[in-house]
C-alpha cells in the first residue's frame, strides 16, 4: 500500500516539474469557456431599461453620504423602536405584575409557606416577567425592520461602504457582514465569520463580534437611553435623543471593532488585508410573510425562549440571595457591598456587576437582575413607568448620569455571552484565541470604564 | 412511508411533490444543491422541502449545511443546500463544506442554482461541480429579473453546451421547479443521460494526473474521484494537501456520506437562527 507520505511527496514533485504558470493557465480556460458558454446562451434584447437599482446605489453607495445615510438609516430604526416599545412594554409589565400578586395572594390563601410563595412568584416569575416586559416589544420591532433591511439587500452596501475603515484596520471587508449579523446575535455572526477564506482575518472578526450589541443588549442600552439620556431632553425630542444615544453607543462600538483590528492586525494577527469581491445584489421586494416569519418566531421568540430560560433561575437565585440573611444583612447586599468598592473605581456600583455576573449566561437578563436587587425582594412588586424606575434608581440608590453611561459602555464592551464563547471555541477550535475572545473585551470594558469615570470625577 | 391517499389536491396537477419538511429518518435518494451567493438557493430550497430557512438578500447568508426532504413519485428524496460559493478552489471554510460534500457525501444528483442576470460568472462554479461529478442539472433561476433587464437566456443552448440538462426557473414563485425536480429524478434514474463538458488539460498535466490518481486510490482505498484530487494536489492546492497528509480525506471517504457538518448545522439551528 502507497503511504501518504509518498503521494505528498510526489505530488509536490510533479508540480514543481509544471510551467510556472500552469496554475493561470488553467484559471484562464475556466473563464474563457464560461465567457463562450454564456455568450451563445444569453441575448440583450433591446435595451437595458431604465435601471433603478443603479440610481439607488448610486446614492446609497457614494463615497460621501453612503456611511451618512447609514447613520441616519440606524438611528431611524432605534427611533421607531424606542417610541414604538415604550408603552407596550409598560402595559406588559403592568399586566405581568399584576398577575404576580394575585398569584401570590392566591398562594397564600392555600396557606402555602412564604417561602415558597416568594421563590415562585417573587423569584422566578417575577424574573420572568422583567425579561418579556423589557425585551419583548424592542425585538418585536427591531428584528422584522432589520430583516426587511436584510432582505432588501442593505447588508452588501454596508459592507461595500465600510470596506476601506476595514481594508485600512488590516482586516476583511467582509468582516461588515459578520458585524452586521452580530447586532442580531454575537454567536451567529461568529459563524457567519466563515465566509472570510483568510484565518488571519476570520479571527480578527471573531475576536471583534463582541463589540456590536447583540439584541440581548439592546433593550439595555435602549432602557438606559430612555430613562436617562431622555429625561434631559424636552419631551419633544426625548425620544430623538435616546435613539441618537443609542446609534451613539452602536458608532462607538463600531469604532472599538475597526481600532481592536487593526490593533490586532499589527501585533498578534499579522498581515495584509486580503482582496475579495463583493456582489451587490439586485434590491429585491422583501416578502411580508416572510419577514413576519422570520424575525417573529425564528428571531424573537428563540432569542425570548432563550433569555427565559436563563431568567427563570436568575430570578430564583437573587430571591435565594435577597431572602437568606447572614448577620442582618442579606446575602445579595454583602456581596454587593463586597463588589462596591470595584464598582465604584468604574464609575458602576456592586449590584450592578453581581447582576453581571449572575447573568454570564445571557446578557439579556443583566438589566432584569439588576432591578430586581434594588427593588428587593417583596418590597416593591408593581413598576407603574420608566420614570418610576429612574427614581428608585436615582433618589435611592445613587445613581447619576456617569453611572448609565458607564453602564451603557460596559454593556457595550464587556465579555461576550456564554453562547457566544462557546461558539467562538467551536469555530477556532483553541483555547488561546477563546481566552482571549472572552477576556480581552471585559479588560477593555474594565479600562474605558474606569478611565470614563476618573475623567469624569476629576472635573 | 408509502403515499396512498396522498391529497394531491393542493400539489399542482401533474407533480407528486409532497413537502417533507425535515423527516429524514429515511430517504431514497440524496440531492445536492450548489450555486453562488444570493442565487436564490435557499428558496429552491424552501420551495421543495417546504422548510423556512431564512433567504436574504446578502452573499454569505448560508454558511452550514442545511438539510430537507421532499418526496416525489413516491420516491423519498433528502436535500442538502450548501453554503453558496464562487468556487471550489480556494479553501475558505464555507468552499470546503460545499466541496466535501460533492465529493465524499456522493449525492446521486446534483443542482446548481445559477443567476441568470449573471450566468458568465455563474458558470465558473458550474463548470467546477462538473469536474467533480456528472450527475448534474443546472437551475437557471431568476428568469423573471432577467426578463426584466432585458436579457433573454436560452436554456437549451446552455444545456447542449454544457452536456447536462438545464432548466429555467422564479424560484420564489415555484415556477419551474416541478420540470427541476422531473429533471433530477430522470437523470437518477438514467433516462436522461448527462456528458458533462470537462475542458481538456493540457498534455504534461494530464500525464501527471495520471501519475498521481493511481497512487491517490492505493493510499486512501475508496477515495472517489482521485483524478480531481490530483488534479486540486498539482494546482498546490493546500488544504487538499493538508487533507491527504493529516489523514482527514481518509476519514472523509470512510464516513462516507455520514453528515460531515451535521454538527455544525445543528449548531446554527441552536445558535443565532439565521
Amino acid at each position: 500500500m502507497t503511504g501518504l507520505r509518498e503521494v505528498i511527496v510526489k505530488a509536490d514533485m510533479l508540480r514543481d516539474g509544471l510551467a510556472p504558470d500552469f496554475r493561470d493557465q488553467m484559471v484562464e480556460n475556466l473563464y474563457l469557456e464560461a465567457d463562450r458558454i454564456s455568450s451563445r446562451a444569453v441575448k440583450q434584447a433591446g435595451d437595458a431599461k431604465w435601471d433603478l437599482d443603479q440610481r439607488v446605489d448610486r446614492l446609497v453607495t457614494s463615497p460621501l453620504f453612503g456611511l451618512p445615510l447609514m447613520v441616519l438609516l440606524m438611528t431611524a430604526v432605534f427611533w421607531l423602536t424606542i417610541v414604538g416599545a415604550n408603552i407596550p412594554s409598560q402595559m406588559l409589565a403592568t399586566a405581568l405584575f399584576w398577575v404576580e400578586a394575585r398569584g401570590a395572594d392566591l398562594f397564600q390563601s392555600f396557606g402555602s409557606p412564604w417561602w415558597l410563595t416568594g421563590f415562585l412568584w417573587n423569584g422566578v416569575w417575577r424574573g420572568l416577567a422583567w425579561v418579556i416586559s423589557v425585551m419583548l416589544p424592542p425585538m418585536a420591532i427591531f428584528f422584522p425592520v432589520f430583516t426587511i433591511l436584510e432582505d432588501l439587500g442593505y447588508l452588501p452596501r454596508v459592507a461595500f461602504n465600510m470596506d476601506w475603515l476595514f481594508r485600512r484596520a488590516g482586516a476583511h471587508g467582509k468582516q461588515a457582514l459578520s458585524m452586521a449579523m452580530g447586532f442580531g446575535c454575537n454567536a451567529a455572526g461568529v459563524i457567519a465569520t466563515r465566509v472570510i477564506d483568510s484565518p488571519r482575518e476570520r479571527l480578527i472578526a471573531i475576536l471583534t463580534n463582541n463589540f456590536v450589541p447583540c439584541n440581548g443588549r439592546f433593550p439595555t442600552l435602549i432602557m438606559l437611553a430612555t430613562i436617562f439620556v431622555a429625561a434631559q431632553f424636552p419631551p419633544l425630542f426625548a425620544s430623538i435623543a435616546a435613539a441618537g444615544a443609542v446609534a451613539g453607543i452602536v458608532l462607538l462600538g463600531i469604532g472599538f471593532t475597526l481600532v481592536v483590528s487593526a490593533v490586532l492586525s499589527r501585533t498578534l494577527l499579522q498581515g495584509e488585508a486580503s482582496a475579495f469581491t463583493l456582489e451587490l445584489p439586485p434590491y429585491r421586494r422583501p416578502s411580508v410573510l416572510r419577514i413576519l416569519y422570520t424575525s417573529l418566531i425564528d428571531r424573537t421568540l428563540f432569542v425570548l425562549w432563550r433569555a427565559m430560560l436563563t431568567a427563570a433561575p436568575a430570578g430564583a437565585v437573587i430571591w435565594i440571595l435577597a431572602n437568606i440573611h447572614v448577620s442582618g444583612a442579606s446575602l445579595a447586599r454583602h456581596i454587593a457591598d463586597f463588589f462596591q468598592p470595584f464598582g465604584y473605581l468604574l464609575g458602576l456600583d456592586g449590584v450592578i456587576l453581581l447582576a453581571y455576573v449572575i447573568a454570564i449566561p445571557a446578557n439579556e437578563i443583566v438589566v432584569p437582575t439588576m432591578l430586581m436587587m434594588y427593588l428587593g425582594a417583596g418590597s416593591m412588586s408593581e413598576m407603574e413607568s420608566f420614570d418610576e424606575i429612574r427614581k428608585v434608581l436615582v433618589d435611592q440608590n445613587g445613581w447619576t448620569l456617569l453611572t448609565a453611561v458607564n453602564l451603557m459602555l460596559f454593556s457595550l464592551l464587556h465579555n461576550p455571552c456564554a453562547t457566544t464563547i462557546l461558539t467562538i471555541w467551536k469555530e477556532t477550535r483553541s483555547g488561546k484565541w477563546t481566552a482571549i475572545g472572552a477576556l480581552m473585551p471585559l479588560a477593555i470594558a474594565f479600562g474605558v470604564t474606569f478611565l470614563v469615570a476618573q475623567v469624569v470625577r476629576l472635573w | 412511508m408509502s403515499l396512498p391517499g396522498h391529497d394531491c389536491d393542493n400539489c399542482p396537477a401533474g407533480a407528486h411533490l409532497e413537502r417533507m419538511g425535515i423527516r429524514l429518518e429515511k430517504f431514497d435518494r440524496l440531492v445536492a444543491l450548489a450555486g453562488n451567493p444570493n442565487t436564490g438557493k435557499s428558496s429552491v430550497f424552501n420551495s421543495l422541502t417546504g422548510l423556512k430557512q431564512h433567504v436574504g438578500n446578502w452573499p454569505g447568508k448560508t454558511v452550514a449545511r442545511a438539510e430537507g426532504g421532499f418526496a416525489f413519485n413516491g420516491i423519498r428524496y433528502k436535500l442538502v443546500d450548501l453554503p453558496g460559493t464562487y468556487s471550489l478552489l480556494s479553501a475558505s471554510q464555507d468552499e470546503e463544506i460545499s466541496r466535501n460534500f460533492l465529493l465524499f457525501g456522493r449525492p446521486d444528483c446534483t443542482i446548481v442554482v445559477v443567476d441568470a442576470t449573471a450566468l458568465e460568472r455563474n458558470l465558473n462554479l458550474v463548470l467546477q461541480v462538473l469536474e467533480i461529478t456528472s450527475k448534474v442539472v443546472v437551475c437557471v433561476n431568476l428568469m423573471d429579473e432577467a426578463r426584466r433587464k432585458g436579457l433573454e437566456v436560452d436554456v437549451r443552448s446552455l444545456a447542449r453546451d454544457l452536456g447536462v440538462p438545464a432548466v429555467g426557473a422564479i424560484a420564489r414563485t415555484g415556477e419551474g421547479l416541478s420540470e427541476l425536480i422531473q429533471t433530477v429524478a430522470g437523470v437518477i434514474a438514467g433516462e436522461i443521460a448527462t456528458r458533462p463538458l470537462r475542458p481538456k488539460h493540457p498534455a504534461e498535466i494530464e500525464e501527471a494526473i495520471g501519475e498521481l490518481a493511481p497512487m491517490i486510490e492505493a493510499a486512501v482505498p475508496g477515495v472517489p474521484n482521485a483524478r480531481w484530487i490530483a488534479y486540486r494536489l498539482l494546482d498546490g492546492d493546500h488544504r487538499m494537501r493538508q487533507a491527504l497528509s493529516t489523514g482527514e480525506l481518509a476519514e472523509l471517504v470512510k464516513a462516507e456520506g455520514a453528515p460531515v457538518e451535521a454538527a455544525q448545522s445543528k449548531l446554527i439551528s441552536l445558535q443565532g437562527r439565521q
